[in-house]
C-alpha cells in the first residue's frame, strides 16, 4: 500500500488506499460503494464499466485510479439531480430498455456524454454512438429508442 | 367428489405458507421456486398475484428464492416459468384468498359471499377489514386442497396488459441489484486459476509468491484446481498472476478438429433413440424421388455480459451461498456432494445475475466461491469469472449435425420425412448425478470420471431431439437421435437446445421443396399447417414489412419460417430481410407468436425481440473456436456478438389470447429467426448454405 489517492467522483471527493495501478472500477466499487459501474471484460471490449471522466467516455476496467487523480468523475450514481432521475434514466424506464440490464449502466454513461456534445441526434447517431457497447439481451432497439425519447425530453426542458 | 389435480409445483411444495406471507404492514410476501434471470418473471407472477388477491401490485414483495424457504420447482428453464410458477401462484393465490374471505367473514358476521375485495381491503357494506388486519401465518400453514375457490368478482384484469418490470427501476438507476453488487463487510475477494485446457493437468505449483502478497488471505489447491482470496479484489488479481506465473500443467491435444466437427460427431460412440414414427397404414408407395441434406452448427457460448459471480461464507457448520443459478436446490445438492456436507447443512440464496440464457457458469462459480469460504472461514468470499473464464469455461451449446431424407411423390408432394440428429446430450446441470457436474469438482485429486450431458425425456422438452419432428402434415416421419457419448468440451443447455438447429435444418428444407414445386414457400407452410393457430401467426408476419410490400432487388431477399417450440409451446413465425455486400446483414425482422394468454404483453414482446437479435447473432456470427488442445475465442474479440450497427430493425407481433393457457415466450424466437435468415439468403443469391454461422465466406465458397 502507498498513500491516500483522492480522487473527486459525481462532485464528491474521495479517499482510497488503493495501489495507484489499481484499476478504478475496483475502488469505484469496493472501496467507495458505488456499484453501478461493472465488471464485463476487463480490456476495453464491452462498455460495461464506462464512466465519464471529465465529461468523456472512459473504460474503467483499465483506468488506473492514479490517472483520475484531479479530474471530475461520473458514474450513473450521479446522474440523478435532487432525486430526480436523469432524463435519459426516465426514458429507459418508459421504454422498458432492458432484459437483465446488466449492460445499461455503460449504455447510461455512453449516452449522456452523446447528448452532452449532440443534443439533438438521430437514429444513426445514436446507434454509432453506442457501437462499442455489448448488448446479449438484444435490448438495442429499445435503448436507442430510450436515447431518442430523453433527447427530446431534454430539449423541451430546456 | 373428486378433488381437481393441483398444479404440479403446487402438488410438490402444497404448503400455501410455502407460497405466500401476509403481513401487519400490508406487505405480501410471494415466494416462487423459479428465478429471475432478466427475463420479467417476477414481474409478470407479480401481475397473477395481484390479480388473483385484488392487491395493489406495490404491496406485493418478490422474496428471493432460497433453499431455506422457498418452494422447489426445480430449475427455471425451458420457457415453464408461467406454466409452473405462474399456475401454482394463481391456485395458491385463489386458496389463501377464500381462507383469508372466511376469516374475515367471522371478523365481520356476515357470510362470505357478500365480501368483495379491493386493493387488500376486504368490504361487507359500509364495513371493512383488511389482509393486513387479519395476518395471521397459522391461516396459510395448512394444503392446498385444489378445490376451487368460491368465486369471487371479476379480477382488476392487470394480467393481460402490459406492465413494468420490477426490476428495472433498481437497475436504472445503479442501485445494487446484481450478485456482482453484493459485498458484505469483511468481504475476500476469490478469483480461480484455471487449467489453460480442457484436459490439462497441474503438475506442480509454487504457491509462495502469490502467498507473500500483503493481503492475500488463502490459496486452495485441490487437484488441478486452484484459487485464492484476498482482502482486496486487486490483490487477488495480482496473486491469480504470480500463480499462473507458478504454475506447470501437462497439456495434450483433447480436443477434436473444428474444421471437421460433424464428421467428428458422427464417428463417436453414441447411443441411438427413435424420438418420432409415424407411417401410413399398408405398404409405402415408391418415392418417385429422394433428397437428401446435412446441416450443421458449431459449439456455441451462451457469453454473458457479466461473468459468473457467487459470494460464500462458511461458519463452521452452515455453508450459504448466494448465486445466480437457474436451480437452488440443484445447485445445493451437488454443492453437498462436492463439498462432502449434508444437503441441510447448505442454504443457497438466489441473486439476480446477468441474462444468461441456459446454463452458464453461474453454478461452477458458486462451489469455486464455497471453496475458498471453507478455506477462511467466517469471511463471506466473493469470486468473480473473468470473461476468459467465462467465455472458454462455461458450458457450451453443443455442436450439432441434422441428416434430413424426404422422399416425394411424382407431384413434388413430401411422402416420408426423417431426421437424424448427432450431437452431445444439452443438460449438464447439476443435482441429477452421483457425480457433481461442477467444473471445480471435475478438477479435484480424486475427482470421478466426468459426467457426460444428457437429454431430458421428450415429454419434459428433449434436448437435441427438441423440435426435431417437423409441425407439418407429412403422410410419415420418423426421428431418431443420436446422442453422442464423448464430451471434450463441456456441453450444456443453451436457450432452446436443439431446437435451433433442427429448426434451421427443417424450414431451410420446406423452403427448398416449396421452391423445387414453384409454390411461394410461405403459401405452402399454410397449406401444410393443419392448426389455426400456427397459420395465424405465419399469417400474421406475412401482412407485415418486409414480407408485405417487398420488391426483390439486387443484394437483398426476404424468407420466412415457423416452428411451434417443443412441438406444443408457443407458435413463432418470423419474417426477416437480408442485405448481401461483403458481409450477411439482417435490416428488417418481423415475428409474431402466440403464446396463449400473454401475462405481461410488453414482457413477451420484450423476449421475442431480444431472441430474435440473438439468434440473428448466432445465425450470422457465432462460433466457438478451439485449436486441438485450447479453447481460443475466450475474448470479446475473438467471440463477436451483434453489435448495435448489425441489429436489424425488428416488429414483434403478440397475438394476445386471453382465453388460453400461457405458454413460455422466451425460447420460440431462436430456431425461427435462423430458418428465416437462411431462405432469405437463398432469395437473394439463390445459395443454399447448411452450416452455421451463415458467413459470406460461406456463401461465397459455394456460389
Amino acid at each position: 500500500m502507498t498513500g491516500m489517492i483522492e480522487i473527486e467522483v459525481n462532485g464528491t471527493k474521495h479517499a482510497t488506499q488503493a495501489d495507484p495501478d489499481t484499476p478504478i472500477l475496483h475502488v469505484l466499487r469496493n472501496d467507495f460503494g458505488l456499484t453501478a459501474t461493472r465488471y464485463g471484460c476487463g480490456a476495453e471490449q464491452c462498455g460495461a464499466c464506462v464512466v465519464l471522466v471529465d465529461g468523456a467516455p472512459a473504460y474503467a476496467c483499465t483506468l488506473r485510479v492514479a490517472d483520475a487523480v484531479g479530474k471530475r468523475v461520473g458514474t450513473v450514481e450521479g446522474l440523478a439531480r435532487d432525486g430526480e432521475p436523469h432524463p435519459l434514466q426516465r426514458a429507459f424506464l418508459e421504454e422498458q430498455a432492458a432484459q437483465c440490464g446488466y449492460c445499461v449502466s455503460g449504455m447510461l454513461m455512453r449516452a449522456a456524454a452523446l447528448l452532452a456534445a449532440e443534443p439533438s441526434p438521430d437514429a444513426a447517431a445514436v446507434r454509432a454512438a453506442l457501437e462499442p457497447q455489448l448488448c446479449r439481451c438484444g435490448s438495442h432497439n429499445r435503448i436507442v429508442r430510450a436515447v431518442l425519447r430523453a433527447a427530446a425530453a431534454m430539449k423541451t426542458e430546456r | 367428489m373428486s378433488t381437481p389435480a393441483l398444479p404440479p409445483s403446487l402438488a410438490r411444495n402444497p404448503r400455501l405458507g410455502r407460497w405466500l406471507r401476509f403481513r401487519r404492514d400490508g406487505i405480501v410476501e410471494v415466494r416462487s421456486g423459479k428465478v429471475e434471470l432478466g427475463q420479467g418473471l417476477l414481474t409478470a407472477l407479480a401481475q397473477i398475484v395481484a390479480d388473483e388477491l385484488e392487491v395493489p401490485p406495490s404491496s406485493i414483495r418478490m422474496e428471493p428464492a432460497s433453499t431455506a424457504h422457498s418452494p422447489d420447482e426445480g430449475i427455471t428453464s425451458g420457457s415453464l416459468s408461467i406454466q409452473h410458477s405462474g399456475l401454482a401462484l394463481r391456485q395458491a393465490c385463489r386458496e389463501a384468498r377464500a381462507i383469508y374471505l372466511a376469516a374475515a367473514a367471522r371478523a365481520l358476521d356476515v357470510d362470505a359471499s357478500t365480501l368483495r375485495v379491493r386493493d387488500g381491503q376486504i368490504h361487507a357494506g359500509d364495513r371493512s377489514t383488511s389482509y393486513a388486519a387479519l395476518a395471521d401465518d397459522f391461516l396459510l400453514d395448512r394444503d392446498a386442497t385444489g378445490e376451487e375457490a368460491p368465486t369471487v368478482p371479476p379480477a382488476s384484469g392487470r394480467v393481460g396488459s402490459p406492465a413494468v418490470r420490477l426490476d428495472l427501476p433498481d437497475k436504472v438507476m445503479g442501485r445494487p441489484r446484481f450478485i456482482q453488487d453484493l459485498l458484505p463487510p469483511n468481504v475476500l475477494h476469490g478469483r480461480v486459476l484455471r487449467p489453460p485446457s480442457p484436459g490439462a493437468k497441474l503438475l506442480s505449483l509454487d504457491e509462495a509468491k502469490a502467498r507473500a502478497l500483503p493481503g492475500v488471505v488463502t490459496v486452495v489447491r485441490d487437484g488441478s484446481f486452484v484459487a485464492v482470496a484476498a482482502e482486496r479484489e486487486e490483490v487477488a488479481l495480482a496473486a491469480l498472476e504470480r500463480l499462473r506465473n507458478g504454475a506447470r500443467w501437462h497439456e495434450g491435444a483433447t480436443l477434436p478438429d473444428e474444421a471437421r466437427i460433424t464428421e467428428w460427431l458422427r464417428a463417436q460412440p453414441h447411443e441411438t433413440t427413435a424420438v418420432a414414427s409415424r407411417a401410413p397404414a399398408g405398404s409405402a408407395p415408391k418415392p418417385a424421388r429422394t433428397i437428401k441434406a446435412s446441416f450443421t452448427r458449431p459449439f456455441i457460448a451462451h457469453a454473458s455480459l457479466a461473468p459468473s459471480c457467487a459470494v460464500a461464507s462458511w461458519d463452521g457448520e452452515q455453508m450459504r451461498v448466494s448465486s445466480h443459478t437457474q436451480g437452488i436446490f440443484n445447485l445445493r445438492a451437488d454443492l453437498a456432494i462436492a463439498l462432502a456436507l449434508p444437503p441441510e447443512a447448505i442454504v443457497v440464496e438466489h441473486r439476480e445475475g446477468a441474462g444468461c440464457y441456459g446454463h452458464n457458469g453461474a453454478d461452477d462459480v458458486a462451489l469455486d466461491a464455497a471453496l475458498l469460504a471453507r478455506a477462511a472461514p467466517g469471511r463471506p468470499v466473493r469470486v468473480s469469472w473473468s470473461r476468459e473464464d467465462e467465455l472458454a469455461w462455461a458450458p457450451f451449446g453443443p455442436a450439432m449435425a441434422v441428416d434430413l431424407a424426404v422422399d416425394f411423390d411424382a407431384t413434388g408432394e413430401v411422402q416420408a420425412w426423417r431426421t437424424d440428429v448427432w450431437s452431445n446430450g444439452h443438460s449438464l446441470r447439476p443435482g441429477r448425478a452421483a457425480t457433481p457436474t461442477l467444473l471445480a469438482a471435475t478438477h479435484f485429486a480424486d475427482a470421478a470420471p466426468p459426467i457426460v450431458a444428457i437429454n431430458m425425456p421428450l415429454v419434459a422438452g428433449g434436448g437435441s431431439d427438441r423440435n426435431a419432428t417437423p409441425a407439418y402434415d407429412f403422410p410419415a416421419v420418423e426421428v431418431v437421435n443420436h446422442r453422442v457419448l464423448s464430451m471434450p468440451l463441456r456441453a450444456s443447455a443453451l436457450r432452446s437446445l436443439g431446437a435451433f438447429a433442427n429448426v434451421f435444418a427443417i424450414e431451410s428444407t420446406v423452403d427448398d421443396i416449396a421452391r423445387a414445386r414453384g409454390e411461394d414457400p410461405l403459401a405452402w407452410r399454410l397449406r401444410h399447417l393443419a392448426d389455426a393457430r400456427a397459420r395465424a401467426v405465419v399469417e400474421a408476419v406475412a401482412a407485415r414489412e418486409p414480407w408485405a410490400g417487398w420488391r426483390p432487388r439486387e443484394g437483398f431477399g426476404r424468407g420466412c419460417a415457423f416452428a411451434r417450440y417443443k412441438g406444443d409451446g408457443a407458435y413463432c413465425a418470423v419474417a426477416v430481410e437480408v442485405e448481401l455486400t461483403h458481409t450477411v446483414r439482417v435490416t428488417r425482422l418481423a415475428i409474431a407468436a402466440d403464446v396463449g394468454l400473454a401475462v405481461n404483453p410488453d414482457g413477451v414482446a420484450n423476449q421475442l425481440e431480444g431472441g430474435a437479435i440473438q439468434a440473428t447473432s448466432w445465425t450470422l456470427k457465432e462460433a466457438v473456436h478451439f485449436d486441438r488442445t485450447r479453447v481460443v475465442s475466450d475474448r470479446w474479440e475473438s467471440y463477436p456478438i451483434l453489435r448495435f450497427s448489425e441489429v436489424p430493425t425488428v416488429e414483434a407481433i403478440v397475438l394476445q389470447q386471453p382465453h388460453l393457457p400461457s405458454l413460455g415466450a422466451g425460447e420460440a424466437a431462436m430456431g425461427p429467426t435462423a430458418g428465416a435468415i437462411a431462405n432469405a439468403i437463398f432469395d437473394a443469391v439463390g445459395v443454399r448454405v447448411r452450416d452455421l454461422p451463415l458467413t459470406a465466406e460461406r456463401i461465397a465458397a459455394i456460389s
